[in-house]
Order: structure tokens, then sequence, then C-alpha cells
């Protein structure tokens, strides 16, 4: 291999290399008048892809000479350093174009959907909140809501505000994250920094609220497991000042950054028909240019009483999804801040003793409540029988529950609608016909989780 | 039904061997398993452009027909949602694929296949989508085990 | 140490975390996380391995070069964690050894970060030997 290079780099004539090549099989350096300085020709970077080992050398590539074209097809493997998890692309490179790709998930399947019928109703939220584990509240909150429409009851007010607030916070930090892998993917390491940094405050907020930086388990058939804690407006206030004036600074960065634009402008085009078609929701929808938002269309958990506006792009590039991403977080905050300055008094959780659990204090003075704490927590409420559909706004998409019931404490059968699942689809229609180099941004841009996707 | 949308009552009086019933609220659609396509073009016409996603429910013995595919719908124009099922048995379980018409219920499908077993036909690439290619069952059938394995101190497996 | 990044699930979320300025990784001379296994002497393994996995993560063990260790991070990495059924590897250790389980769901920054160290002390202090 050495060789052809330094007949490459030597400055003799065409002869030279011509000579060289002649009569070998390997794909050959098309002969240029320059010597020279090829580096950037079509096929060396499928060779280089080789030489450097980013082709695992076993039975997942292949050459394959498909008639006159020269084709190479390239695993970016289930490990690779883009930081989405184990998603395995194979692609069919035609010198540095993708002609055709695949997307091959499955590497984190965990069997969620089969662990949901052995867990109780109430014991199901620690499951699926590890779908999404970006947005864990949103999980939890499509699975609370689907449940209570099958028992038939609502929340009150105060829990609906609170969900409202803990959900637009984990959106705030969902995409904040999302910016993060993006830049960093594209090669704005410092978004990545930036973008944790950020986290850490809304993380310390749910670490107060909730007990746990992630898979907090809190939003919960039946309402929320805790009241907010004391000084809460504080915090949140905090928050609503901090992120803004950080996010201009990510504009300073990235908005107008021509590398920025050029890497990302014209990129991984999805168009409204396209994205339709594969069922695609959430900022990728939005970027295409189509105005649909679950949040305005079939809202829930007193949503609507809050304004916001849905922001939306034209041409359903990277950057705008980019751009949908950060103006939804400007929304989101928009969000917290009503909810904020409007937050009910009142329960946090539906006052029903078949479904949650009496306060603690109760417990030692009535047998009745023991025995309903007991019931609930080794054998959870039944359910009556019956099937529902609610689907949520996740920060990736529509994230819709399918729950079957019948009659038992333990869901019959549990179906999650992933978002990343099926915006995943559009991936080869995303990355048709663009550049290699193209790929690590379209696959930021979509911001799969995999969680999500293999379930 | 009474209330039916327009929508959903043109679609009723076009279809009679469809039953449109109400679930806690939403509109589902039980269409006999040879009609599925043609309910599915219709629906599609009607304004239905976003086929949400395809799933599957094993019922194993509680009903005649064992497997359920259930398909959710969504038209952005007329802001609605439309829940259509239909049953196949225990014996080569199929039903026609959705994919001619919504390119986007393509891994939905493949994974009920996965999961299920279900055939589905006319579907472009149906393989395995989560398990490994050379996995033997399909687990989200009632009959698969949850093959868990037996964790020390802990004396019973399920309490039930 | 050089870590070679193998964040599969919720865990890998909290590394990036760690790596990243609040609880900066750095400090300890582990910024650079490789991205080839060829690179790299330590393996955290964050997250759940499920059974579609477990070949690669047994490839990228064995394409490490000695002396490495493994860092079993979160409790699906450590023993199957909460998901006891047939599509997860129940432990990691079942492919490959490893030196330092990290539990939590998923562990906390901190939580790394000690472990981590105590990998190092041991390492140091002679208590293992690769």
């Amino acid at each position: 291999m050495t060789d052809d290079r330094t007949a490459e780099k030597s400055s003799e004539t065409p002869e030279t290399v011509d000579l060289w090549v002649a009569g070998t099989e390997e794909p050959q350096f098309s002969p240029t008048d320059e010597g020279s300085q090829e580096i950037t020709s079509d096929d060396t970077v499928a060779k280089l892809d080789e030489e450097f080992g980013r082709v695992v050398d076993d039975d997942y590539v292949f050459d394959d000479d498909i008639a006159e074209d020269e084709r190479m097809i390239v695993n970016m493997g289930p490990q690779h350093p883009s930081t989405h998890g184990v998603l395995r692309l194979q692609i069919e490179l035609e010198g540095e174009i993708i002609r055709r790709s695949k997307p091959i998930i499955g590497y984190l399947h965990t069997g969620m959907e089969k662990t949901a019928e052995q867990l109780t109703f109430s014991q199901g939220g620690t499951n699926v909140t590890r779908m999404d584990y970006l947005a864990p509240l949103h999980n939890e909150l499509g699975y609370s809501l689907a449940v209570e429409r099958l028992l038939g009851i609502e929340v009150p007010p105060r829990a609906e505000a609170m969900r409202v607030l803990l959900t637009e916070l984990n959106r705030v930090s969902s995409h904040l994250v999302a910016l993060a892998t993006n830049g960093m993917d594209v090669g704005a390491i410092s978004m990545m920094l930036y973008g944790f940094r950020e986290r850490e405050s809304i993380l310390a907020f749910f670490e107060k609220t909730t007990g746990l930086r992630m898979n907090h388990n809190f939003i919960r058939p039946g309402g929320l497991a805790a009241d907010l804690p004391p000084g809460w407006k504080d915090d949140v206030a905090a928050i609503l000042e901090d992120i803004p004036a950080r996010l201009a600074q990510y504009d300073d960065l990235l908005k107008d950054n021509p590398i920025w634009t050029s890497r990302t402008q014209g990129v991984g085009v999805i168009s409204a028909e396209e994205a339709i078609a594969y069922a695609i929701t959430g900022p990728p929808l939005r970027a295409a240019g189509v105005k649909w938002d679950l949040r305005k269309a079939f809202p829930y958990s007193g949503i609507e009483k809050y304004e916001f506006d849905v922001p939306v792009g034209t041409r359903g590039d990277v950057y705008d999804r980019y751009r949908v991403r950060v103006d939804e977080i400007h929304e989101s905050l928009k969000i917290v801040e009503q909810v904020m300055d409007s937050m009910p008094k009142g329960d946090y959780r539906v006052d029903d003793r078949k479904v949650t659990p009496p306060p603690r204090a109760r417990i030692d003075e009535s047998m009745e409540a023991l025995i309903h704490h007991f019931k609930l927590f080794t054998e959870g409420f039944k359910v009556p029988p019956g099937e529902t559909y609610v689907a949520v706004e996740s920060p990736r998409g529509e994230l819709g529950f399918y729950l079957v019931s019948d009659g038992e404490s333990k869901p019959y059968r549990m179906h999650t609608r992933a978002p990343s699942f099926v915006n995943l689809q559009a991936l080869p229609i995303a990355m048709a016909d663009s550049l290699m180099a193209d790929t690590v941004a379209t696959v930021a841009s979509m911001d799969p989780v995999m969680g999500d996707v293999d379930r | 039904m009474s209330d039916l949308h327009p929508v959903f009552e043109a679609l009723d009086a076009a279809f009679e061997a469809v039953v449109f019933e109400d679930s806690l609220g939403q509109v589902v659609a039980r269409v006999p398993n040879d009609e599925w396509k043609k309910f599915a073009l219709e629906i599609r016409e009607a304004g239905f452009e976003v086929c949400v996603d395809v799933t599957a429910v094993d019922w194993m013995r509680q009903r005649p027909e064992r497997f359920e595919i259930v398909a959710n719908f969504l038209s952005m124009e007329h802001q609605l949602r439309l829940r259509m099922t239909t049953t196949t048995g225990r014996e080569d379980p199929s039903v026609d694929s959705l994919c001619p018409l919504w390119p986007g219920a393509n891994f939905a499908e493949r994974e009920a296949f996965d999961m299920f077993g279900i055939r589905f036909d006319g579907h472009p690439d149906l393989t395995r989508i989560l398990m490994p290619d050379d996995w033997e069952g399909h687990p989200l059938r009632k009959d698969f085990g949850v093959g868990s394995v037996p964790v020390q101190f802990k004396e019973s497996h399920k309490v039930n | 140490m050089f870590p070679a990044t193998f964040g599969l699930a919720c865990c890998a979320i909290e590394m990036m975390a760690t790596g990243a300025g609040h609880y900066d990784l750095a400090r300890f001379g582990m910024e650079v996380f490789r991205a080839s296994p060829r690179q790299a002497d330590l393996m955290i393994v964050a997250g759940r391995v499920s059974q579609k996995m477990a070949p690669v993560l047994r490839q990228v063990y064995d394409q490490m070069p000695d002396p490495k260790w493994v860092v079993s991070m979160g409790a699906c990495a450590s023993s199957g964690g909460m998901f006891n059924n047939y599509a997860l590897v129940q432990g990691v250790d079942q492919i490959v050894p490893v030196d330092i389980y990290v539990p939590g769901c998923p562990p906390g920054p901190q939580s790394l970060m000690h472990g981590i160290l105590t990998l190092h002390d041991k390492i140091m202090s002679g208590e293992i030997v690769r």
C-alpha cells in the first residue's frame, strides 16, 4: 500500500503512475497532470477509511464491484465516537457520495415491552422512564396519562401544572444535549462543554425535586410522587435567568458562523412531503415547514392554559433543525415562567385511595390506610379492561403509549410508539446522494436516542 | 355510533364489514383481515396522511383469533386520530403490509414481525430488526418466557 | 489512562457529564476519550448490554492492547439491572473480566469518578496486576 502512495506523491510524470497501476485489480487512482496531491480524489477516501481501521475487517464489510461503478460498502459500526449510542449504519458509497444506506438497530434492545407486562402499573414508570433517557419525564408522563385514561381519573390542577413544569424543563435539558452533540459532531467541541454545563443547573433542580438526576420515576399514574420542595421558585428563577443569556452566547458561536452554516445548510434535507410520508414528528418535521405540535393539536395535562409559539423552519436541513431546537428552548422557558407564576395550590396527586398511596403519617393512624398502602405496593391497583393510545410531544417527536389492560394489576400489553424509532427510517432519505462527511451531521440532527429506538 | 365525525360517518357508510367503536373516547375501526389494505387506502384518501404506528397484541386463548394487529393513524388536516384493528389466527399469522401506502410503517411492521412472527405481505424488507438475526422465537408472544435468570437471595420469581 | 468510549444507554450521558465542565474528569488525566479501542486502555461499559451487542463488546475488548482494565458502570452493566429478561446480558462480567463495578441507575458523576479513582489507587498500589 505504501508503494502506490509514494508513486503518487512523487512529482513524476503521469507515465509512472500509469505503469504502476496497470494490470492490478485494485481500484485505480485516476492519473492527473499534477501527480501528487490527490488526497481528495474519489476513491482515496474509501481507501483511507480502510487503512485507518474505520472499517471493521470481518464479514460486515465486503468490496462489491457493481458493474462499472466503484461502490464500497462501509460499516459505521455500533461502537463509534459519535455520541448517539449504538446505531449501526451500512452505507454504500460511490466515491464519497452515499448511494444507499441502511440503519441497523437493535443493539440496545432491552425487552422493555415484555418487562412492562411483569411490572404493575405503578411500577411501570421505572421501566418506561429508561426508554428515552434524555427526556425521562416525558416517557413517564405519556405512560401515566395512558393509565389514567384507562382508570378514568383526572389529576388535580396542581399536579398538571407540576407536570408541565417538569416536562418543559426536561425539554430544555434534552435540547441542550441535542445541541451539544450536534455541535460536537460537526466539530464545535466547545458546544459539548457548554451544553452539559447548562444541563447541570437543570439537573440540580431535578435532583432537589425528584431525588435523581436522570430516570426520575416521578410522574406516576395519579399524580406525582412528591410535592415541589420549598424554595423551588428561586431555583427555577435562577434557571430562567441563566439560560437565555447562555443561549445568546451559543448563538454568537454558531448561528452565523460560516463554518457552521456551510456544514449544516442544505445538508440532510427532508422535505415536508417526505416527512409526512415517513411519519416523522418533532423538530425534523417542524424544520421541514409543517407546523404540527401535539401540545397545540391535542393538548394534554393542562398545557393549553399557557401561551407559547411553535417554531417552524423552511428548508428541512440540519441548520433548520438546529434553529428549531434553539427556539423551542426559548418557548419552553416561556412556559416554565408562566407555570411558575401561576402554580395552583392544592393536591399533587389524585385523592382516590385505590390508586395513590396514603400519606405516610396517615398509615400510623388508620388501619384502612395501612391496608391500602399494602395492597398498592404488593399487588398494585387493578385497571378496568380496555385499550387506549395516548401521545405526548417529547423533544424527539410524538411519543405514544398504546396500553391494553385486561383487568389485572399489570398491563396486558404496553407498546411505545417511539419517535426516534420512526424518525430513523427517514435517515436513508436524508442521506441519499450526499457526502460521507455529512452523515455525522445528519444523524446528529435527527437526534436519535437509542434507548427510544430499541426499547 | 351516533356522534361520529363526518369523516368517520362517510367511512362507516362505505364499508359495512367495518365496525366503528368508541374506546374511552377514541374511535376504533374493527376491520376484517381481507379488507385491511382496501380500508387503509380509503382512509388515506379521506385525509389520514400519517401512519403513526403499527403494532400487535397477542391474545393467546382469550379471543378466537390469536393476534390482533393495531394501526394508529393521524390526520393533521382534520386533527383526528383513528385506530384500526384486525385479527389473524394462530396458524401462519399474516396481514397486508401498509408500506406501499405509508413508507413510515416500515420499521414498525418489521418490529411486529420480529416480536410476534406476523408476516406482512408486501413489505419490502421483512427481517428481524431488534433481535439478532439468528434469534429463534418471537419474544413478545405470550408463550415466550421472560427469560429471567434466577437471582440469588430472591425466593420467589413472581408475586402473583 | 485513556478511556475507550463504550457508552450505550443512560449511563453514557452521565459519563459524558463526568467528562464535561462541571465534574471535570480531565483533572485526573483522563480527558482524552479515545474513539479507537487500539489506543485505549480502560473500557468503561456504560449502559445495558443487549444480546446483539455482546459480540461487539467482546470484539472491542479484544482489540484493546494489554494492559487493559474494565469499569462496569451502572446497574445494568454490573448485573443486568432492573431488566432481568431475555434481551440483556445479565452483567457484563459474563463477557469480559471487570475490575471495578460502579453501582447506580445511573451512577452520578461523583460515583463514577470515585470508581475510576479507586481503580487508579488499586493499580498504583499493585492490588490489580494485569
